[in-house]
């Protein structure tokens, strides 16, 4: 049973390893219109589960899974354009 | 590019049918397109694009189809070069129909392109490649349903390993047999302005009930694995750790494998080659000889050592591995103005620098492809590898051979983050950096096979062109003017004549003479070496370890490695940046960078020994 915790707001940058959240939505602005596609081809579209599985060291980029079966590398600049609903299973 | 080539399609009034692959990068495309076309294909130009693309004339039912590779994209909206070559290649060429090859695994993201793709009004079948892996995930689809939905054919099948193959084939089969029209779109980018976007809510509808995705929290072999690969603390040391164990093998087992191709070589000079040559007068013997034979025999040596690196080369890209690495570089590249994906790529640089700097295609900042590509040119190719095993074999005791060998891999890449640290302010980006991580997957047989083979080939051809040549101008300079030895041979005064630049670096004339022509490829430095000192590959070594120390074989092997990689690559950062000034800079950058490094190794070995 998922519920939704209604008030949490929080971007994937801030997402802890392990816990599953839901893609609320993509911050976008002109800079940025160009990775609004790529994060949207690569699966990071609104209600989608999304996890973080580990960060590298020194501030490196964030191992996250997207779905179950997507698996991608993302630096914590873009990952704060996502922004997410977390959820407790 | 450099190995195949170039035709000019014909965008004639009556095209012949014609077939496009279109699909995400890593969804399987280059191993279906292989399976189609077996080894027919070639490179081709498309008038209006600005890259060359892979294409094959494939024989259907005795009518010639042209099947053409599209690059890799994510979105038929995006903004890299892949997609705009992609967007380019829609809107000014007629298709029969577009296969869209779709990773069934992730059909939960995937089906977006071919959601895409049928707004548009393309006629299309969808291939649901990697079934085999589909199953291991417990991904579910039921296929025929999802094929009524999008009233397009859909098959499940599994490229690599063949299964679903003859169904999906029978299927292209019958397209084409069909008599339709080809397909052109009018204006494509006001119609993906129109259509071109897929809400969410369109992907949820069509996949809804027919498709069953595995647990979020799914424990598989590649989140086990990861668990010790991408480790925190160990896993850029398992990295290096790896890296080393490979060198040592190219090393251990290359070696041996040489010592028996200078076998076969000398066994046909001493048994075939001289003795036709007897009846010749001994000009035309010596130039037989030392101008194309020993040079060529030389660089024959290294034909198995080179087959076994890109075997591993092949297992280490297609494992899914290198993505890891980026994912583990990114920081330190980052700080660099690089990214993650510079690093693989000057990985990739490893086998061969041109495939590298194509590769930086996937990305979109123009100042970030520049400085990737400049980083590039340091890495330590499959070619300048035959010079530095040659070189070290001659003058360095046998068991460091590996370690030395290692350290140059090192200094490779450290001078690439070098130069990225010094010219990373003329080339400033914003380019985000996401990147997909592949699962762990291990090559068929078949595959590394074909990947050995068609590196033999390319060799061949090299071999038989510019090596050829190198070694023949070589010998000229060496022996005019007639009756002239030594450095007072014209190749001799040259080198004399750079002295003054390459003596402080510890590289006298001969060596110079083989540094200028290396120019050309790398290979022709070990080809011009026999030619230059008129001696076979066994004497050769034995005469470099009498007369050149380490350190200067040291400087050797590192001037070699960082001054201008070789002509091809040149052309293609020519081809790449469309800038004749980009090019320029990057041989005077790396010929002085080059001769400062070796300045600094060089004196500081004599201040030290004094
Ligand atoms: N398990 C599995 N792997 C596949 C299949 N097809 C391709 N691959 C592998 O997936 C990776 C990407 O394939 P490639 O053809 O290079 O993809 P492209 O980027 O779409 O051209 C390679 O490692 C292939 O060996 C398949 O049907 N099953």
């Amino acid at each position: 049973m998922k519920t939704i915790i209604n008030n949490l707001r929080m971007t994937l940058s801030e997402l802890k390893p392990g816990k599953l959240a839901l893609v609320q939505h993509i911050e976008t602005s002109t800079e940025t219109n160009g990775l609004v596609n790529r994060l949207e081809g690569i699966g990071i579209i609104p209600n989608k589960p999304i996890m973080v599985l580990r960060q590298a060291w020194f501030g490196g980029p964030l191992h996250v899974r997207v779905g179950s079966t997507t698996e991608i590398a993302i630096r914590h600049q873009e990952a704060k354009t996502i922004h997410l609903q977390p959820i407790e299973v | 590019m450099n190995c195949h080539q170039s035709e000019t399609a014909v965008n004639g009034v009556k095209p012949r049918k014609r077939v496009a692959l279109l699909g995400m990068p890593n969804a399987g495309k280059s191993t279906l397109f292989n399976r189609i076309t077996g080894a027919s294909a070639f490179v081709g130009n498309w008038p209006g694009i600005t890259v060359d693309l892979l294409q094959a004339n494939v024989n259907v039912n005795g009518e010639a189809i042209e099947f053409v590779d599209l690059p890799g994209i994510y979105d038929l909206n995006g903004f890299s070069e892949d997609e705009k070559v992609v967007q380019q290649f829609l809107n000014k060429f007629a298709v029969n129909f577009i296969i869209i090859v779709l990773n069934a695994t992730q059909i939960d993201r995937q089906i977006r392109l071919a959601l895409q793709i049928k707004a548009l009004g393309f006629p299309a079948i969808i291939l649901l490649n990697m079934a085999d892996e589909a199953k291991h995930y417990g991904v579910q689809i039921e296929v025929d349903e999802l094929s009524q939905r999008l009233a397009m054919p859909t098959f499940l099948m599994s490229a690599k390993y063949g299964k679903g193959y003859g169904r999906a084939y029978q299927e292209i089969v019958r397209q084409l047999t069909t008599e339709k029209p080809s397909f052109q779109i009018k204006n494509l980018n006001e119609q993906l302005l129109e259509n071109g976007s897929i809400l969410p809510l369109e992907i949820e509808a069509i996949l809804a009930g027919i498709v069953v995705m595995p647990s979020n929290f799914a424990r598989t072999f590649t989140a086990k694995f990861d668990s010790i690969l991408l480790h925190p603390i160990f896993g850029l040391p398992l990295f290096f750790l790896g890296m080393f164990l490979v060198f040592q093998l190219v090393w251990n087992v290359g070696l041996p494998s040489m010592d028996l191709m200078s076998y076969i070589t000398t066994w046909i000079q001493n048994f075939i080659l001289e003795p036709i040559l007897k009846v010749f007068p001994l000009l035309i013997q010596n130039f037989v000889i030392n101008g194309i034979w020993n040079g060529l025999a030389t660089v024959a040596s290294f034909v198995p050592l080179i087959v076994l690196f890109f075997i591993v080369m092949a297992i280490s890209e297609d494992s899914g591995y290198l993505s890891r690495a980026a994912y583990l570089m990114d920081a330190l590249m980052g700080s660099l103005g690089l990214d993650g994906r510079s690093f693989v790529l000057q990985m990739m640089g490893f086998g061969c620098n041109v495939s590298a700097l194509m590769g930086t295609r996937i990305m979109r900042s123009k100042a970030l492809r520049l400085l990737t590509m400049l980083t590039i040119t340091f890495s330590l190719c499959s070619a300048r590898l035959q010079v530095f095993i040659f070189i070290i074999a001659a003058t360095f005791p046998n068991q460091n051979g590996a370690t030395v060998l290692f350290s140059l891999y090192i200094l490779s890449f450290i001078a690439a983050l070098g130069a990225a640290f010094i010219l990373k302010g003329q080339f400033p980006n914003q380019e985000p950096f996401v990147l997909e991580l592949p699962p762990y997957r291990f090559p068929t047989l078949k595959q590394v096979i074909m990947r050995g083979w068609g590196e033999v080939m390319h060799f061949i051809k090299r071999a038989s062109g510019f090596i050829v040549f190198g070694c023949v101008a070589v010998w000229f300079l060496t022996n005019l003017p007639l009756g002239a030895t030594g450095l007072n041979t014209f190749g001799g005064q040259l080198g004399q004549f750079l002295s003054p630049i390459m003596q402080p670096i510890g590289i006298d004339p001969y060596l110079t003479l083989s540094l200028v022509f290396g120019f050309i490829a790398k290979e022709v430095v070990v080809g011009a070496l026999p030619v230059i000192y008129g001696m076979n590959a066994d004497n050769l070594t034995q005469y470099i370890t009498d007369t050149v120390t380490w350190t200067q074989a040291y400087s050797f092997c590192i001037f070699c490695l960082l001054y201008t990689p070789c002509l091809t690559t040149l052309a293609t950062l020519f081809n790449e940046s469309k800038s004749w000034k980009y090019a320029a800079f990057s041989v005077v950058f790396s010929a002085v960078f080059a001769w400062v490094i070796s300045f600094i190794f060089y004196q500081g070995s004599l201040l030290l020994s004094l």
